[in-house]
Order: structure tokens, then sequence, then C-alpha cells
């Protein structure tokens, strides 16, 4: 059995700062990475961030997912084990995991669970066809491997993933038919939009897949426009001849391990699904366990590695590390955290973290 | 296909190594997945579903979804988006289940 203070499960970029912060109040930390290497989402990311240099705006994920991991290696508190998958958080706190074919056996003091999210998936006839992809495959293919998908691709989405990662394949030398949205209006920034259009690919907003074909793999795809009751328009079809969709229509978080680990839960769209309740430190139902990251709600990297350094100081500090610098610590987490949701798209996460914490709504 | 240029990544590529795809010998690097080796060389079709034998390709490519499970070197069920590629491997399509040996 492995003795821990802190065990973080998930080496993103929640997990990853967390690690960072609670280390350097002197705390003992473990991080757990199921991939062979850490850096989560953040190592292909090839755009420039935004926010305030310390949240490290103007770099681009690569290079502070590289950052971050250096920051890890570099201090002797911290101990991260990649290739190694938790499969669970039992009653008596006893965390389990499979690293390199062996069961192993963790008991941490605080647990903070930093295990990101997963892409959604929509309802289209075909959508099972090989040559579908989440926008996070995509990027994975190309941004890891250097290889590109496909030749031409149809975009559902212009969310900032769906934006982003459509720029990301015409840079690899991917032509781009098409991004289109259900919705009347481009989710994403208007400087991720912008980018895109001046390359002259179109958003069509209003528009929805009615479904992909192909024989054993996508040939291409139909779409249609939406009136404002988001019905198809007869009339309004087109086919689009793609070899590749690329679906960026969201991501629900990663719960299982908070569910089975007990913590009182709610859904609540705002924040894309089911999410632990916590307290404003990010503490769960769960005494001593915390979450950070998509995982509590899905947002950005920028607010995930905010959200951990707040989870990580917390941990340390309720482990008696820091009692003098951690409540400075803590607070200006909180104030970085509200900077960053001051945003139109940070009042979603703002309502959504207020109806999670109100009495209302069905916990399970 | 292979990205050749780009303009902010600069792919550390690992060494040429042969592996065999339902008999068929390939080229892939290593240090790669399986999947991205067989995406390189055009292979899509990685599957058929048990029931109404569609056809399944890689969706999620960090191991989440379980829509690229092949058998490798004999074992079933591996998921070939994060199982890294070695020289000499045998890739096999997976029919049903699969088998432990």
């Amino acid at each position: 059995m492995k003795e821990v203070e802190i065990l973080i499960i998930g080496g993103g970029p929640a997990g990853l700062s967390a690690a960072a912060a609670a280390a350097g109040l002197g705390a003992s930390v473990l991080v757990l990475e199921r991939d062979d290497k850490p850096g989560g989402q953040l190592v292909k990311q090839t755009h420039k961030f935004f926010g305030s240099k310390k949240q490290y705006a103007g770099d681009r994920g690569y290079q502070i997912g590289s950052f971050l991991i250096e920051q890890c290696e570099n201090d002797s508190k911290v101990e991260v084990w990649a290739d190694t998958t938790v499969l669970g958080i039992y009653e008596d706190g006893v965390v389990t995991a499979e690293g390199k074919g062996k069961h192993l056996k963790i008991n941490p003091e605080r647990i903070i669970v930093a295990t990101g999210a997963s892409e959604k998936m929509i309802a289209f006839p075909n959508n099972d066809l090989p040559g579908i992809y989440g926008a996070g495959a995509v990027q994975t293919l190309m941004n890891v491997y250097g290889i590109v998908p496909g030749q031409r691709v149809l975009m559902i989405g212009a969310g900032n993933i769906g934006l982003i990662v459509s720029y990301q394949m015409l840079q690899a030398g991917v032509e781009v038919a098409a991004i289109i949205e259900a919705a009347p209006t481009i989710g994403g920034y208007l400087v991720h939009a912008s980018k895109v259009r001046r390359t002259g690919v179109p958003i069509l907003t209003s528009h929805t897949i009615i479904e992909a074909y192909g024989q054993e793999s996508v040939e291409g795809a139909l779409i249609c426009k939406l009136d404002e009751n988001w019905q198809p328009i007869p009339g309004t079809e087109q086919d689009l001849k793609v070899d590749v969709i690329c679906l960026a229509v969201g991501l629900s978080p990663l719960t299982e391990l908070c569910f089975q680990a007990d913590c009182q839960m709610k859904y609540v769209p705002e924040l894309s699904g089911h999410v632990p309740l916590r307290n404003k430190y990010l503490e769960t139902t769960r005494s001593g366990l915390y979450v950070a990251g998509d995982v509590s709600g899905v947002e950005e990297a920028s607010s995930a590695m905010v959200e951990g350094r707040l989870a990580g100081v917390s941990a340390a500090y309720s482990l008696g590390y820091g009692n003098d610098v951690a409540p400075k610590l803590q607070a200006e987490a909180l104030a970085e955290l509200s900077e960053l949701r001051a945003g139109p798209a940070g009042q979603k996460t703002v309502n959504g973290i207020k109806k999670l914490m109100d009495k209302g709504g069905v916990v399970c | 296909m292979r990205i050749t240029e780009h303009p902010i990544l600069d792919f550390q590529r690992g060494e040429e190594v042969t592996f065999s795809f339902d008999g068929q010998e390939l080229k892939g690097l290593a240090g790669e997945t399986i999947a991205a080796a067989l995406h390189a060389v055009g292979v899509k079709v990685l599957g058929h579903s048990h029931k109404m034998h569609r056809p399944r390709g890689l969706f999620c490519a960090i191991g989440n979804c379980s829509s690229c499970l092949m058998v490798v070197d004999g074992e079933p069920n591996v998921r070939i988006c994060v199982e890294k590629l070695k020289s000499g491997m045998r890739v096999e399509t997976q029919r049903g289940k699969g088998r432990l040996k």
C-alpha cells in the first residue's frame, strides 16, 4: 500500500496545477495519469491562450502543458505515475489503480479528482460510420501524431473547440467544407471565428446535419437550415461531399469516480452534466475529496488551472501546511476565477455554480 | 496521411518499424499508436459491430469509447488508439467479442 498525503487523479491542467500548488506548501503529492505522459489535452492545443499573465496568456497550450509538466518534474514533493488508471475510491479511503499491468493500492489523506471531461455525441442517421470523430480525436491525430484525419471535413459545432479545431485542420492542410451550428449564433469567441472566416470557410448558424452517408466510411453529409423553432426548413438541404465529419458538440464531466465515492451530485445543464456539490474551496460532500477542472463543470483550461491551484492549496492547508500563506493564495485564486468568469460566456458558469449550490434541484 | 509541413508544430517522429495488419505487411513509426499508424496508411475501418456488422472506426482516440478494439499479438479487445506500435506487431481485425487464449 502506497501512503501519500495528497492523491491527484488526472494529470491535465487542473491536476498538474493542483500538484504544484500543494507541493509548493510542503505537502507530498502523487499524481495518477492514465495516458503515457501527463499534460492532458493541453499538449494538443496549438493556439495562444487568453486571460492574464498569471494564466499564461500569450503562450500556446502545448507550451503551457510542457511548463506544468516541468514544474512537477522538478519538485521533489511531486511524484507522477503515468500509464496508471484509477479504478475505484473505496469507503475506507483506499484508492485502487491499474498501472503497467499491476493492481495498485494507495492510501491518501486527501484526494483531488481532476479527471476532466469526455466528448458528447449527437444523434443522426449513420453517426457511427468510420470518418466521424470527436474533435479531440482529430486534435490527437494531427497535433500529437502528425496525421490528418482525411481530406475534406464538415465541422459540427461553432463553439470554441469547433472553431479552433477547424483552424488547426486548415493549418494541417485539410479542407474545411463548412462549420455548422444549430444555434442562431456562433458560440465561440469572435477572435477564433474571425480567424476561420478570413480563410473563406463558411460558418452556417441555424444549420444541422440530417444524415451522414457512405458505404464503409463517410462519403458525405446532408445538412439543412433550421427555423426559429429549431425545425428543418424544407428545400434548404445541401449535400456536402466530405470524408470526415468532426463533432464539437460539447463535453460531459467525467464524474464516475465522484459518483462511486458517494459525493452528492446534481444535474446542472450550465455545467454540462452531473457535477458534485462542493464548497467554494472545491471540497465535495465527501470530506477530504476535492474536485478541480472540467469534472466540476465544463469550462476552459485557464479556469481549470486556477481551480487546480485552489484545490491544491485548500487540500494542503487542511493538512496543516502553509498556515501563513494559504488563505491569501485561496483568496487570490477565487478572485482570478471571478475575473475569468466575468464575460458573457463565464456568466453561464456562474449561474451553474449558483444553481448547484442552491437548496433546490434533485441531489443524487 | 502524414503532415509534412506545419506552421507551428515540429513533429518528433520515431524510427520506421514494420508490423502486420491482417497478414499484410505495413510500415509505421515507433512510439505512435497502432491507430495512428493505420490511419497514416489510410486504414479507416477497424472492425465491424457484433450484431449489425456495421463498420467501426476511430472515434475518441484517447481510450474512452472502445470503437477501435482489435486483436494485437493474439490478445483481443486491445484499444489500439492508446496501444503503442512496436516492431513486428501482429494486428488483426477482431470478429466477435474475442477469446482469451
